[in-house]
This record gives C-alpha cells, structure tokens and sequence, in this order.
C-alpha cells in the first residue's frame, strides 16, 4: 500500500509538470498536441547532459550541477520545442493539430534513438534526483509519503501553485487568459497577442519537458525502456479534468498516477483485465466532461479561441 | 469651451487584397464635439476607424492629434494619443466580470489590485450617470449593459477621443435615449466623439457635424444645423430616393397561423412565453414590439419548431391542401417543407442561418441540398440563386465565391434574407432583418417583405424602431415580459400608445417580483 501511494505521487507529478505546461499554452489559445512529443525531448536533453555531465566529472561530481544541469538542458529542450510550435503556428500560421502532432511524431523519434542508443545507463543519475530529504526515514509511513522523494516532485508543486497564482491573480494573467479567450479583444486592447502566444507555449513547453525528465529520473529511476508519449498523451487529459485550473491539476495528477498504476497493484485480476484499469484516467476525463458540459458553467469551458490562428487584418 | 481640432486625417487610403476600402479621407472633430459618421454599407466606415483605433494601418495619408502628426500602429498606440473605440461587435471577454475586462491590457503603476479598479469604475460610472455592476459578469449580461462596460473601458484609459461603431443598432429606443443623455454629458466634459451611424433622426438630434463615405470615397462634411434627412440621403446614395415605405392594403385575408395559448420556460424553468394567443392573415404584415428580450425570439422559435412548447397550440391552415396542421407535433424540417419559414438575424448575425467560412453559394446550398437527385450535390441553382440575390439585393462582394464572414453585416443579411424570400414562403417570419443596415438596404428589405405580402404570405415582421413598424405594418402585437400587453392598427396607432403598451408590461412583470 505505502508503495502505491509513493509510486502513484511519482508518477503524478510527471503528469502535473505536463498538464501545467499545456494549461499555461492553452490558456493563450494553443492547443498544443505535441505534448507527448515535448516531454520526449525533455527527458531526451535532461539525460544527455546528465550524462555528458556524470562522464566529464567522474567521481567528482557534486548533488547541485547533477541536477541543475540536467533540468537547464530539460527546459531548453522544452522551450526549443515550445519555439519551434509558436513559429509554425503564430508566424507562419500553420494549423496547430497539425502542428503538433507533428511535434510528437518528431520527439518520439528522438526519444527511441536515445533508447536505443544510450538504453538504461542513468541510473547513477537517477540517485542524484531521488535523493531525498534527510529526515524522512525517520519519521515512518508519514516521512515516506510526504519526504522521500527527489526534488523534482517538488518543484512540480511549487509549479503549479505559482502558475496558478500568475494565472488568476496577476495582471499578466489576466492578459494571457484574455489572448486565449478572445485575441481580438486582447489585441485591442492593446495586449501583444504574438508575443504572449510565443512566450506561454515556450514556458508551458519548458515545464512539461521537465515531466519527461521527472517520469525517467523519479519513476523509472533511471531505467529508460519504454516511450514515454503514453503519458503526454494522459496529461492533455488531465488539462481537461482539471478544467483548467493548475492547483486542481495538484490532485487531478494524484488521481491519474494512482489508477494508471493501480493494476500493476491489484493481484489476481487476468492481464486482460489489468489493462482495463489503465484505460481508467480517461474514462473519468470523459465523465468529467459531461459533467462540466451539463453544469454549463461558463468558467469552466476550455479557453474559447484554443487551437484557432489570431491574425488581425483577417474579418 | 475651446473649439481647437482634436483630431484631423489628412488624404487616408487603405485597400484590402486590391479593393480599395477607403480612398483620400478627409476629416476634422473638435474638442467638445460629435461629428457622425454616415454612408452605407462597405462604405468604408468600420475600416476607417479601426485606422484611427489602430487596428489597421492606412496605406497612404496622414493623422494628426492636436495639430501635431501621428503614427497610428497598434492599439497601444491609440491608447496613447487618448482614442477609444467601441466596437459595433464588442470586444470583451465573456467569462471575466465587467472589472478584469476594463482593466485588461493596461500598464498601471504600482500592484494588480481589482479593489482599486472597481472603485475607479464606479467613479466613472456616477460621473457619466452609467447604471453597472463592476462585478458581474460579461456572459451574464443584457446587450445594452456590455455597450456600458465598452464605454467605460474606454474612459477609463483617459481617451478623449470617442469612436462609436453603430452603437444604437442594438440598443432598444429607451437605451438609445440614455446613451445619447451620457454622450451629452461627454461633450460638456470637452470630449470628442465619433459616432458611426445610419439612422438619420439620430444623425440629426445628436451630432454637431455629419461626415459622409459612399463606396470608401469621402463625399463632404456638412453642419448638422443646416442639413437636412433629404440631402443627407442624397450625399450618402448618390442619388435621390424615395424614403417611403407604399403600404398596399391587405388582400384576401385568410387565417394562415392562429396561435392559441402559447406557454414556454426556458432551460432554467423561467418563463419565458405567458399565454400568447394571436392570428396571422394572409397577405398581411404583423408587426411585434417590445423591448428586447420579451419573448420575441422565444415566440418565432416556437412556431419554428425550435423551441419547446408546454402547453397550447399553433394550428397553420394550409393553403395548397386546405387542412389544417398542428406545427406542435412537426419537427422544424417537417414546419419548413410547410412554407413557415423563418430568418432570424440575431445579435451576433454568423450565429445563425448563415456559415461565416462558407462562401454564398455553399450557404445557399445549406437550404436546398436536399433537393438533388443524384448523388452529388447539385450546384446549378444555388449558383444562380446566389447571384440573384447577389444583383437584386445590391450585395457589395468581390463574387459569388467569397466566405460570408468576409463581407460587411448589412450585406450578410440581404443574403439571409433573399435566400428565405427564395423559398417561396407562405409564412415568413423577420425577426430584426434590418438590424444594422443602412438606409438604402433597409428599404430594400423593407420592399421585399410588402412583396411577400403581396403575393398572399403571412409576414411576421420582429422589429425595434417603432416609426418603421408604424409605417410598415398592418396590426402590431405589442409583447412584453412574455405576455401579449395589445394587438393595434398600425394605421391608427401612436409611438406613444406603443410605448406605454411595452412598459405597461414591464411594470406589470415588476409588480409580480415584489408579490
């Protein structure tokens, strides 16, 4: 049981670096569906500067650039992405489903190669991003729920109680709900809507690269064997059921990490049937958007303008 | 109080994809003055103030603000130099109260706090004599209350300068005289104000100076005082028309629709239709006033087919077999293969009957594709329907191919209109078909429903400016809060009589409130 829970926080707080990253590009509009592909990335340059970090200091490699490197290369790689998005589809125009599935294609391939290439080999860098607080072995089933994970799990917190916070409370959020809701309004007034669409799907793309970096590090300690766009696929879904609200996401993600892993905990069910459970985060997406759609209540609809191009010479 | 130019454009042109939309542009507004702005549709109104609003930006010529020249290049700029402007389709974002949406984009000085802007916001709103809720929210409100937190926004950025794009084309008469009582109020404040308008009594009772576009060119600016409806007409067509509506009388009368006890609630359980019962003849028009949000749309939804019934009847007497239907059982599809046809143009027109990214002919498809026999969809008739309206109706398009959303409000709905008309109705029920248009293309429509009626259609005309009903219809049904307050005789009623029916309901309606 207290595995369970521990496993489930894990992997929850992958899925909340993703869904706040695409919460924060959504609200500008974006519908950026190359999540899976972002997180792929992410984990990608994490790992490459870990290791080429680890391969350069040998033994003397120390807790702080062990990680602070590895999560720079994670938001770069993630803001690349986030850049190379905001082009196509702000600058260019190009229709964003396209767009970003497209993206996803791209960072899937890139993650398979780095499987295939580079394989499990991070599992020393993997110590560095569990190590945890020193007083939680001490203090039992309490220390181990709350204290003994890595820092990653908590910054994925911090994130979206500050995204939360920008979104609802400051005038920048505001505006960058305004850009998604309505860009002409925005526009008029007097709100740079390309710049605002740029830099939110950047931020957005960053922190949901380090939800790549966190699935590897955290969850799978290093051993990289599977993709990981499964889980972008589930954080898009967690958006929705979050109704786009980060601080919801906090617990959304607490749900979603549980029942996607809860066959991997439920002993003499057939394989069959443990494969039903993983289908479970998004049967309660779906029955959360009924839900939202009956209440009908305007707050809690997806930003009006997501995924429609702003050009303001355009009737 | 001090006459100095507040604003000046000197030779503006701009052109879209080729098209010039406004070509050598003169214009001066004092302080302290209202100058109008008139010309028909695709004159090249709109475009020319979204150039001083800074939404566009002029291929050629210059803007002044003060005596001094001015570049113009994003709304930011016109913030600036002290522009607002109120949009004809306002820009506002729904799910934020009226507060965040006055507030939004602006850099002030010190921390984000929504308490201090809403206390700015009833400052503003005691000092013009605005009515308004700082807090409630935009998706909640009437149309006349989002017109509210446009102006505001506007004043409380410290714009000097006021654009009006058709402010009153949604406004009910009693909200327009309001809002001309707050614009008064504004000039005396030394502000000045553009309005963008076509009703001529308007043009003449509120601005100092009239300014006239035909077709993007600029034809001259006149004083107010010494003009008149006739030569302001003549400036902005061209060409003198006759601006009288011939009312034939009603011929062969017959009972085509009779409505009986009509009751219906609204999604939320409210009620919205209150025991209406009425008759619609043949060859003739009838007329519905009342304030908005009465139950007109409601009552044309209901005979539609579109909206729920709870209790009553429609019975509809047809002409061709001579039995008598209850359109309460039909599907809407069923009610419109009858002839009861209805073209609805609501607030937001794209809303409904037209696809804003379909071109005209596809959006004349959108009633007849049914109709083909082979597989593939036949494209002949709409082709030609679409230029027919297109040449009849005076629509200003680049062609027939062009998506609906591209052209100018007014020749949206002559499109509307003219591909309901072409079903050959027996039943055609208008509701606000001349909401927005100018003067030449309200006459059009004006001529095409007496045409109907002329050829024996039951026209239920829905409409807001109380002289045209006056002039147009043979009987009104005067609605308010959901209930029929009086039928009249067009020909001998009054604009008072009307009036006091309307809000006789109102009153009416409150006094069931305080029970």
């Amino acid at each position: 049981m207290l595995a369970f829970l521990v496993s489930s926080i894990r992997l929850g707080m992958t899925f909340l670096f993703g869904s706040t990253g695409e919460t924060i590009t959504e609200k500008s509009g974006h519908l950026n569906l190359g999540i899976p592909g972002v997180m792929c990335v992410g984990a990608s340059c994490g790992c490459f500067a870990e290791y080429l970090y680890l391969t350069a200091a040998k033994s003397n490699a120390n807790y702080f650039l062990a990680v602070f490197i590895p999560i720079l290369a994670t938001l770069l790689g993630g803001a690349l992405m986030g850049l190379i998005f905001s082009f196509l589809t702000v600058t260019l125009r190009a229709n964003q489903n396209v767009t970003g599935l497209a993206l996803t294609t791209f960072g899937v391939g890139v993650s398979d190669y780095m499987i295939a290439e580079t394989g499990s080999i991070y599992s020393k860098g993997s110590r560095y991003f569990t190590t945890s607080l020193p007083f939680a072995d001490d203090l039992g089933a309490v220390g181990e729920i709350f204290f003994s994970h890595g820092i990653l799990i908590y910054l994925a917190i911090v994130i979206a109680l500050v995204s939360a916070f920008v979104l609802n409370k400051t005038r920048i959020g505001l505006n960058l709900r305004a850009v998604g809701e309505n860009p002409a309004t925005a526009d008029a007034a007097g709100i740079n809507v390309s710049r605002y669409r740029y830099a939110s799907t950047c931020i957005g793309c960053a922190i949901a690269g380090l939800g790549g970096l966190s699935f590897i590090m955290d969850y799978l300690n290093g051993n990289w064997e599977y993709c990981i766009d499964a889980i972008g696929w589930l954080t898009i879904a967690l958006v929705i059921f979050t109704v786009w609200k980060p601080h919801l996401a906090i617990f959304g993600s607490l749900i979603f990490g549980a029942l996607y892993i809860a066959s991997s905990y439920i002993t003499g069910v057939s394989f069959a049937s443990k494969e039903i459970f993983k289908m479970l985060p998004y049967v309660v997406t779906v029955i959360v958007l009924i839900f939202t759609s009956i209440r009908d209540r305007k707050e809690n609809q997806p930003p009006q303008a997501l995924g429609l191009p702003y050009f303001r010479e355009e009737r | 109080m001090d006459k100095s130019p507040a604003i000046e454009l000197k030779g503006i042109c701009k052109s879209f994809a080729g098209k010039i939309a406004n070509n050598n542009v003169n214009l001066t507004v004092n302080r302290g003055e209202i100058l109008s702005i008139l010309g028909e549709n695709g004159s090249g109104k709109t475009t020319l103030m979204n150039m001083i609003a800074g939404i566009y930006f002029p291929d050629e010529g210059q803007i002044f603000i003060d005596g001094k020249e001015v570049v113009i290049r994003s709304p930011k700029d016109a913030f600036k130099y002290k522009i607002g402007m109120i949009h004809q389709h306002f820009k506002l974002v729904d799910v934020f109260s009226a507060t965040e949406n006055i507030i939004l984009g602006l850099n002030e000085k010190g921390s984000f706090n929504i308490k201090e802007a809403v206390k700015k916001v009833k400052e503003i709103s005691d000092k013009y004599g605005f009515e308004i809720d700082p807090m409630k929210k935009i998706h909640e409100m009437s149309v006349s209350e989002k017109q509210t937190v446009e102006i505001i926004k506007v004043l409380y950025r410290g714009a000097d300068i006021l654009i009006l794009d058709e402010p009153t084309a949604v406004l009910t008469p009693q909200e327009t005289q309001k809002l001309f009582a707050v614009l008064r109020r504004m000039r005396e404040h030394g502000k000045s104000i553009i309005i963008i308008t076509h009703k001529l009594h308007e043009v003449l009772s509120l601005s100092d100076k009239v300014a006239v576009l035909r077709k993007g060119e600029y034809v001259g600016t006149v004083e107010t005082a010494k003009t008149n409806e006739a030569e302001l007409t003549e400036m902005m067509v061209g060409k003198k028309i006759s601006l009288n509506i011939d009312r034939s009388e009603p011929e062969n009368c017959t009972e085509r629709l009779v409505v009986k006890g009509l009751n219906c609630v609204d999604r939320e359980g409210v009620k919205v239709l209150n025991n209406i019962s009425f008759t619609a003849f043949s060859g003739e028009i009838l007329g519905i006033a009342g304030i908005a949000g009465s139950g007109q749309r409601e009552l044309l939804e209901a005979i539609a087919g579109l909206q729920k019934v709870n209790e009553g009847e429609i019975v509809y007497n047809n002409p061709k077999t001579g039995t008598q239907d209850n359109l309460r059982d039909k599907t809407p599809m069923q009610i419109r293969d009858l002839g009861v046809r209805l073209s609805f143009v609501p607030e937001d027109r794209l809303g409904m009957g037209l696809v804003g990214n379909m071109d005209i002919i596809d959006n004349m498809m959108l009633r007849s594709y049914r109709k083909g026999k082979s597989v593939f969809l036949e494209r002949k008739a709409p082709k030609d329907l679409a230029e027919k309206i297109i040449k009849d109706l005076e629509v200003v398009t680049p062609d027939a191919h062009t998506p609906v959303r591209r052209l100018s409000g007014g020749n949206i709905q002559k499109i509307l209109v003219g591909r309901e008309i072409a079903a050959s109705p027996t039943v055609l029920m208008a509701a606000y078909p001349v909401r927005g248009l100018d003067i030449g293309a309200s006459y059009t429509i004006y001529n095409l429903l007496n045409k109907q009626k002329e050829k024996g259609v039951a026209v239920i005309f829905v409409g807001e400016d109380l002289d045209v009903l006056i002039e147009l219809c043979d009987r009104i049904l005067v609605i308010g809060s959901g209930s029929v307050t009086g039928i009249v005789d067009a020909r001998s009623t009054t604009k008072e009589e009307i009036g006091l029916l309307m809000t006789k309901a109102k009153d009416s309606h409150g006094g069931e409130k305080n029970e």
